[in-house]
Formats: C-alpha cells, sequence, structure tokens
C-alpha cells in the first residue's frame, strides 16, 4: 500500500465532499472514493440528451448550510442559488392557487379564495417563524444521547431543555403538534382553503412513506421557514447549473483545499483490525489504508454492506435492519420544445409562473388518494406532482428557446406490486404524462425526450437503499438522537476510526450539507 | 419643470412595475422594475441584466492634440493606449485629489470619447489651452445601454452577428445590430462579463428591441440601479459622491481623496512627463498614502450573536446601503468610516466597503463596524477584506 491517508471518505455525494472539504481544510490528507464516474451522488446534473441538463434526481436547494457557503467559499468555486420565486397550484376546476414571491400579492391571491384565510396566512406565517427558530438550533447541534450521563450529553440536554423552556407555553404546544399531528390536520387548524391546504401539506409528504393525513407530516412544514433565518432569503433554491452543480463547486473547495477525488473507484469493504477501521478494499480488489474512514453512505449500506455483520453489536445491526427506507417517489425528466401552457393562467402571469414551482396537488383528498394507491403497492395513476423549469431560472440549461422540465412525482413505491419493469416504469411516465396532460393540454406534443426514474433507479444509479431519497425515511422515530440508531446519532459508529457522514445521520435530509459539516467537526474533535 | 427621460424611455417606462425611479445627472432611470430588484440582481451574475447607463456625460475630444490634452487631464497614460482601447481612470487636481473617475476610449489617434460621472466640459476646456483640439459634449446626443452577466456575449454575438471572442477586456470595436451602427465596448459596472453599447440617441429604441428580442432565449433581464449598487459593491467599485467626494464640490480638506487613498494607485502614471497632480501623487506615494479604500466583511457569527442578545434573528439590509457608518479597531479607537454597504445574496456575506487608517488597513485585520440593533448602537466584528470580493474568471476570459 504505497500511499497513506488521513482520512478516506467513501461516496462522493455533496456530504461526503462537504467533510472531505472540511478535513482538508483543516489540514488533513484526504481521498474520496466515488463509485460513479463523476461526484454529486443525488445531486448530478447530466446531458442526458443532447443540449439538455438535466438535475437528475434532487433538483432544488433547500437548505444548504450558508456557512458551509461561506467557509468553504462556495461561490468561488461556481455555486450560486437563484431564488425560486413562486408555487402555482392547477385546480381540477380551472381555477388555481398562487403564491407569488410578493406578499401583498400572495394575500390579494388568497383572499380571492378566503378572506378568513388571507388574514390568518400571516398569522400562521408568523408563528411558524418562531418555531422554525425554535427548531433551527437543533440543524447545527451535534444530538446529545438521551440516556447518557457524560458531562457532554449533560450539558447539551440541559441547553436543549432550557431552550425549549423559553419558548413559553404557547409555542411549546404548538411545537408539540407540529411534532405530532399530520399536516392536514395542523393546517385545518389554520385555514378552511383545501388547496392551500393540499399545497403546503404537500411538502410533508416529500420523500416518507406517508400521506397529508398521516401523523408526522406536520413537522417537515416548519422546513419552509428555516432559510429565512439564515439570509438565504427565501427558503428554496435552484443552483445555477442544476444540482450538479453543488457538488462540483464542494469537489472543487475540497480540491483546492489539498483533497484528493477519485472517480470510478467503488469501495466494497471497509478493512477492520481489531475493531478498528484500518482502510478499505475497492471493487477492484486494491486496497488502500488510512487511520480514519468516513462512509457516506446509507445506513444500511455502510453498516450491512462495508462491513460484516459480525464486526458489529448485534443489537445495532438489528436497529440498523430496522431502519426504514421505503422510497416512494420518481422522478420524471423532460426536454421541451417549448413551455406548456396551463389552462388555469394561459398567459403564464408573464412568466412568473414557469420561474417557480408548479404544484400538482389541487385537493387533500387528490394528495390523500394518491397515497392509498400507494399504500397497496401501485404507483399513483393521478400523483402529486412539484413541477419546475429549470431552464427559465438558468437558462443554460437548455438550448436557446428550448426548455427543461423538472417533475418531481409522488408515489412510486419501491416495492411495486409485481416489481419494476421496464414496461412499469413507462406506464408510470405515462401517468405522470398524462396528469399534466390535463392540466396544460397540448403539453405531451412538446416533448423531445423523456427520461423517467423509478425508485428502483434511484437505487440503482445512486445506491440510495430502496431509493430513499433522503438515505433512510425522515420520520420522527428516525430523526435526531434515533438517527440512524439510538447511541450512534453523533457520526462515530462501533468501529473505532469508522465514521458516517451522509444524509443518514442527523439532520439529514436534501441538499443541506449539515450531516458532512457536523461529522468533520467530530472527526476533527475526536483527533486521530 | 420635471427630470429629463433617457432615449430608451418608450420602452423602460411601460416595463417599470412601481414607478421607482432614481435621479442620475438631470435624467430618470429605474431603481428597480419588479417591486423587489432580487432578480435583477441575480440576473447580472446568472444570465444577462440590460442597464440603461444614458445619463453618464460623455465628451468627444478630437484633434492632433486631443491625446495631449487627455494626457494632461487623467492620470493614466492615454499616450501609450492603443486605438480600440478603453481606460478606466481618475483625474485630479493639482493638488492630486480626485475630481472624478470614469473611462476613455480610443476611437482613433485623433479621437477620443471620455465619459464621466460630473459635468467635465469646463475642466477640460480649462486645460486646453494652446492645445489644437476640439471638445464637444455629446452627453445627449449619445445613448448608451450596459449588458451584463455571462450570457452577454452570447446575445450580442447573435444581435450583432459576429464573433465577439475576440475583443478582450476593456477594448471597444465598431459594430452594427440590425443595420444601426453602434460602439460595442467590453465594459461595465458590475465586475461581470459585460459589454456597454454606445448609440446615437435617435436609434435607441430599435436598439433596445433588437438587444432585448435576441436576449429573451437567453434570459435578457432589465434592471435598475439597485440591482447595480449590490453588484458594484461585490465587484469593490467605487461610486462618486458615496464613496468619495469630488474635491470641485468638497467644503473642507478632508473630504477630498487621493486616487493612491481610494485604492486607485494602479492607475496613477508614473511615466508620463506631466500631468495634474502628478508631483502631489508621487510624494504621496513616497511616504506612503493616510488612507485605504478597502473591503470589510462582517462576521456572521458576531452579527447572529447581536441580534441574538435581543431575541431576534439576524436582520439583514434589503437593500445596500449608502451613508457613513464608524469602523473601530478590537480597542475601541475610530480607524475609519464605511460609505457602501450591503448583503451579497451571491456569497451569503455582509459587505461594506471602508476608508481605514493605513495603520489598519492590512488584509485580514479585525475590525469592528457600528451596526444599529434594535435601535440601539452595536458594533459587530468584521475582516478587512482585499476587493474585489467577487471576481469571476469570464469577466476577462
Amino acid at each position: 500500500m504505497p500511499k497513506r491517508y488521513d482520512v478516506i471518505v467513501i461516496g462522493g455525494g455533496h456530504n461526503g465532499l462537504v467533510t472531505a472539504a472540511y478535513l482538508a481544510r483543516a489540514g488533513k490528507k484526504v481521498l474520496v472514493l466515488e463509485r460513479r464516474p463523476r461526484v454529486g451522488g443525488a445531486a448530478v446534473t447530466e446531458e442526458i440528451f443532447p443540449g439538455f441538463k438535466f438535475s437528475m434526481f434532487s433538483y432544488v436547494v433547500s437548505l444548504l448550510r450558508p456557512e458551509i457557503i461561506r467557509d468553504l467559499d462556495l461561490p468561488r468555486h461556481g455555486l450560486h442559488i437563484l431564488p425560486l420565486e413562486s408555487t402555482v397550484t392547477p385546480m381540477e376546476n380551472g381555477d388555481y392557487l398562487a403564491a407569488w414571491s410578493d406578499h401583498d400579492d400572495t394575500r390579494r391571491e388568497l383572499y380571492r379564495h378566503s378572506p378568513r384565510d388571507a388574514e390568518a396566512y400571516d398569522e400562521y406565517g408568523h408563528l411558524m417563524h418562531f418555531m422554525a427558530r425554535a427548531v433551527k438550533p437543533i440543524l447545527g447541534m451535534v444530538p446529545p444521547d438521551p440516556t447518557s450521563f457524560a458531562p457532554g450529553d449533560l450539558a447539551a440536554l440541559l441547553r436543549l431543555g432550557k431552550h425549549f423552556r423559553g419558548l413559553g407555553a404557547e409555542r411549546l404546544h404548538a411545537l408539540v403538534k407540529l411534532m405530532t399531528m399530520s399536516a392536514a390536520d395542523f393546517l385545518d387548524e389554520w385555514f378552511e382553503t383545501d388547496v392551500l391546504k393540499a399545497t403546503k401539506s404537500a411538502s410533508g409528504i416529500i420523500g416518507t412513506f406517508l400521506g397529508p393525513r398521516s401523523p408526522g407530516t406536520a413537522y417537515v412544514l416548519l422546513h419552509h421557514y428555516m432559510g429565512e433565518l439564515d439570509g438565504v432569503f427565501r427558503a428554496w433554491g435552484f443552483a445555477k447549473g442544476g444540482t450538479g452543480a453543488v457538488s462540483e463547486s464542494i469537489a472543487s473547495a475540497a480540491r483546492a483545499f489539498g483533497a484528493e477525488i477519485r472517480c470510478d473507484a467503488g469501495v466494497a469493504k471497509v478493512l477492520v483490525r481489531g475493531r478498528r477501521a484500518t482502510g478499505v478494499v475497492l471493487e477492484n480488489g486494491d486496497e488502500i489504508a488510512a487511520s480514519i474512514i468516513v462512509s457516506s453512505l446509507d445506513p444500511r449500506r455502510t453498516f450491512l454492506q462495508l462491513l460484516e455483520s459480525n464486526q458489529l453489536p448485534p443489537d445495532f445491526v438489528s436497529d440498523i435492519k430496522r431502519f426504514k427506507f421505503r422510497g416512494s417517489s420518481g422522478k420524471v425528466n423532460l426536454a421541451l420544445d417549448g413551455l406548456p401552457t396551463f389552462t388555469c393562467m394561459p398567459d403564464g402571469a408573464g412568466g412568473k409562473l414557469h420561474r417557480g414551482a408548479v404544484s400538482i396537488s389541487p385537493s387533500l383528498d387528490y394528495v390523500e388518494r394518491a397515497y392509498d394507491e400507494a399504500k397497496y403497492g401501485d404507483f399513483s395513476r393521478r400523483p402529486y406532482m412539484d413541477i419546475v423549469f429549470p431552464s427559465m431560472i438558468d437558462p443554460g440549461m437548455a438550448p436557446p428557446g428550448k426548455h427543461v422540465m423538472s417533475i418531481f412525482v409522488q408515489y412510486a413505491p419501491y416495492h411495486l406490486n409485481g416489481g419494476w419493469t421496464d414496461a412499469k416504469r413507462e406506464a408510470f411516465g405515462d401517468a405522470v404524462v398524462n396528469t399534466v396532460e390535463s392540466f396544460a393540454p397540448g403539453f405531451t406534443s412538446k416533448i423531445l425526450h423523456r427520461q423517467v426514474i423509478t425508485p428502483l433507479d434511484i437505487e440503482r444509479i445512486t445506491g440510495l437503499s430502496e431509493g430513499n431519497i433522503f438515505a433512510g425515511e425522515l420520520a420522527l422515530h428516525q430523526l435526531f438522537f434515533l438517527r440512524p440508531a439510538p447511541g450512534w446519532a453523533k457520526f462515530a459508529t462501533p468501529i473505532r476510526g469508522f465514521y458516517q457522514c451522509g444524509s443518514g445521520t442527523h439532520p439529514g435530509g436534501g441538499i443541506m450539507g449539515a450531516s458532512g459539516r457536523l461529522a468533520a467537526m467530530r472527526i476533527l474533535k475526536d483527533g486521530t | 419643470m420635471s427630470l429629463r427621460t433617457t432615449p430608451f424611455h418608450a420602452r423602460t417606462g411601460p416595463l417599470s412595475e412601481g414607478q421607482a425611479w432614481r435621479r442620475w445627472a438631470g435624467y430618470v432611470v429605474a431603481s428597480s422594475y419588479e417591486l423587489a430588484h432580487d432578480r435583477e440582481y441575480h440576473a447580472i451574475r446568472n444570465s444577462a441584466a440590460l442597464f440603461d447607463v444614458s445619463p453618464l456625460y460623455k465628451y468627444l475630444v478630437t484633434g492632433r492634440d486631443a491625446a495631449r490634452l487627455l494626457d494632461h487631464v487623467v492620470t493614466r497614460n492615454v499616450g501609450k493606449a492603443k486605438i480600440g482601447q478603453v481606460l478606466y481612470t481618475p483625474w485630479c487636481n493639482a493638488d492630486g485629489k480626485q475630481l472624478d473617475d470614469g473611462t476613455i476610449s480610443v476611437l482613433d489617434e485623433r479621437t477620443f470619447r471620455m465619459t464621466a460621472a460630473d459635468p467635465n466640459l469646463r475642466w477640460l476646456h480649462l486645460n486646453s489651452s494652446g492645445l489644437d483640439v476640439s471638445i464637444e459634449d455629446v452627453s445627449e446626443r449619445t445613448a448608451a445601454l450596459s449588458l451584463q452577466g455571462p450570457n452577454a456575449r452570447a446575445i450580442l454575438q447573435r444581435a450583432a452577428e459576429r464573433d465577439l471572442s475576440g475583443l478582450k477586456y476593456f477594448r471597444l470595436t465598431p459594430a452594427k445590430i440590425r443595420g444601426i451602427p453602434v460602439t460595442i465596448s467590453r465594459t461595465g459596472y458590475t465586475g461581470d462579463l459585460g459589454y456597454e453599447i454606445w448609440v446615437e440617441a435617435a436609434q435607441a429604441v430599435p436598439l433596445w428591441d433588437a438587444v432585448f428580442e435576441t436576449g429573451t432565449p437567453y434570459g435578457i433581464t432589465p434592471a435598475g440601479m439597485l440591482a447595480l449598487d449590490v453588484a458594484r459593491i461585490e465587484a469593490g467599485l467605487l461610486l462618486i459622491e458615496v464613496d468619495y467626494f469630488s474635491s470641485r464640490h468638497a467644503l473642507i480638506e478632508a473630504q477630498k481623496s487621493s486616487p493612491l487613498e481610494l485604492g486607485l494607485g494602479w492607475t496613477v502614471a508614473t511615466d508620463k512627463e506631466r500631468y495634474n497632480g502628478k508631483a502631489a501623487l508621487a510624494a504621496e506615494r513616497l511616504r506612503g498614502p493616510t488612507w485605504q479604500f478597502t473591503g470589510l466583511t462582517v462576521d456572521w457569527d458576531s452579527l447572529e450573536q447581536l441580534y441574538a442578545q435581543v431575541g431576534l434573528p439576524p436582520r439583514l439590509p434589503t437593500q445596500a446601503w449608502r451613508m457613513s457608518v464608524p469602523i473601530y479597531d478590537p480597542g475601541g479607537r475610530q480607524v475609519g468610516y464605511a460609505t457602501s454597504g450591503g448583503w451579497s445574496p451571491l456569497l451569503k456575506q455582509y459587505l461594506a466597503l471602508a476608508h481605514l487608517e493605513s495603520s489598519s488597513a492590512a488584509p485580514g485585520t479585525q475590525l469592528r463596524m457600528e451596526m444599529t440593533v434594535e435601535h440601539r448602537r452595536k458594533q459587530a466584528t468584521a475582516h478587512v477584506t482585499p476587493l474585489p470580493f467577487f471576481n469571476p474568471e469570464r469577466k476577462r476570459a
């Protein structure tokens, strides 16, 4: 084994790259090993059809931590997050509900549907702002172990307790409701407009195998209010060049700090000697030694594939085996000859419609019904969809005058009745296209190329188990000190020198980079 | 009496959603076209932003001694410039204190176009005695558009039906856009890839239409002064009457600055015979300028802490600000003042441009910037950062 590294990071997804960049910045000799020919994991931009660039999987940047952007100097490495301005929900009766970037426009629009809701909307926003602030510190915190008596854990728990007590009774009650209720029930307490509740609750179900009426889905409503606390301005953004550009910028920063990134270098096993990690074996049989090994893969692959189960405590193994993935979403990426015209807003509000998101969530029943089909093992015939037109935000995503359309689709269960086949994939693609067509007649004739991605495809290409986009469901029983397993939420593992840094660790989810950063901090704190 | 509108007003007027206009050299130009300027700002860094920059003062200087006159006035070496070159330059009074800054375009050996922020006709005439030169104020006759952003080249190449990849940074070329004769210079006020298009005022509207239509598939976005202000701070470009006072208007000596104090030392020629302020500037260079004009980056943690103390999340300026803000050293002694600042949506950083005593101006120096947090004066930690804050390769590539 010729070259000695301090750290090997397994997997060049955005979290792995963040860990690598922070460790390299701290002077460690870091090697990143990526199985695919390019870095990015689920945050990749690929030119599937000539001239058209698709953010293949992950397509928006929700909460990429601003401190990471600053610490790693990412704008100088090409990162530019652009605001995603609005959301329009076409309704089945030909009307629509829009949330514009301008507050007055949004209130006037909501007033059209319900004067009462228009007022409630501001109060709701005010409360959510406080709730988001209550939860935000947790995102930047290494989860304390509630069962531990170690001084560090006790201090952190105490701080946490104080923090929540400081909220006051009313807000604490709201927080508990948010943590336990369904999105639909929580929103029922505030609003009467069904399409508003449907669109808002949709954000609570993304990436989960739950419906808007399933308990525990209210929590994710908060995420929409967190971005503004960081000076990110608007919570949802679009990366210039697609989400692959986020990964590329982090990779470029990591290289600038001295990290080495090797693609086409899948890792087969982590080498363990006497309960201590000593290196990795590549799929081609090569062995590379390092004193610290960090896995950015999801918990299942990190512990059940890279290690032998007899190398780990049995109760831990069974916890990891129970960790739920249940991929529930698919993706349809389209190259378009021109923009679709939606019946509900034929003029597209002067371009505003296509510059924002289009949410296919016309009613709560519609979304819940989509879930019903998935519950029994079918993909939704009329699915919930979150549509964006990346070329309208960054014209470089398609040739001049042409467009790309990104459709996030739910539900598409990983465990489909009879399993996924090529024919089923195309049938799923047809269901998506036909549903869009019903809101935008003539749209189908503008399709130049279609890429349909099922949860099985997500697993096959990115390695995410069961195609779960969050590397493990973001359900309450899998968050914070329970992510990925009780007692092992602090990025360390039962194997000394072996760490985890992927989305399957706290806080996980989306292109946030927080897991990767916290893991790097933990590794540096532990020393070598 | 009302303020004048520019030759593009027939197009810019109807585009303005909020009718928000800003005064500029006796004209009105859009503050922002949409109610908020965010999208216009992002267009500068993401696609292409189209600005109406017609209010600039413009002078055509022609004749055998045109270069000699300009060389006598400005600090850069005009005689050495090649045809097709554009020089950014300040100019000073005899004491080496800055009067104004602008550009000089070398159209041919005897023809130069000078742009300025203030009227300079009288100053040029005063300096031209005994020279064979004619000076014409072409401010009203010449309209100008600025097209800035990564897609600017692609749009102009299509509009002008020619390859512009050979046109280097701070060079110009004559061209035709839909038959309209124009001059295209690779210049701007954003620190990005960008061009300015100079045209006879009578042809302004058809030029706007041609550029706008060609640019639409490339995401061209009309943009106003609010967006420009954010970009020019990121680019570290100073603004007269905001970041410095013209020594022509200064009421006391302390209000005057020299180019050496404004970070423009690179524009002060040492290789030409005589020009206004040469001796004073040479002496100042020798003893070292008292002040430096540099960047400041506010530490996020410090900002967050100041607001957390009153139970609030950090409040960020929604627009770039233009006022004087005291800067202190860690001991609490005032060592300078910031004159422009704002939040950079691209860099996710709170930036300021500041005048600092030279002893406190080294990059990395930790200082404090005054900040009003919930009606109370506080100080946030800030670090001296070399300018520009943002300098993409495409600017020169």
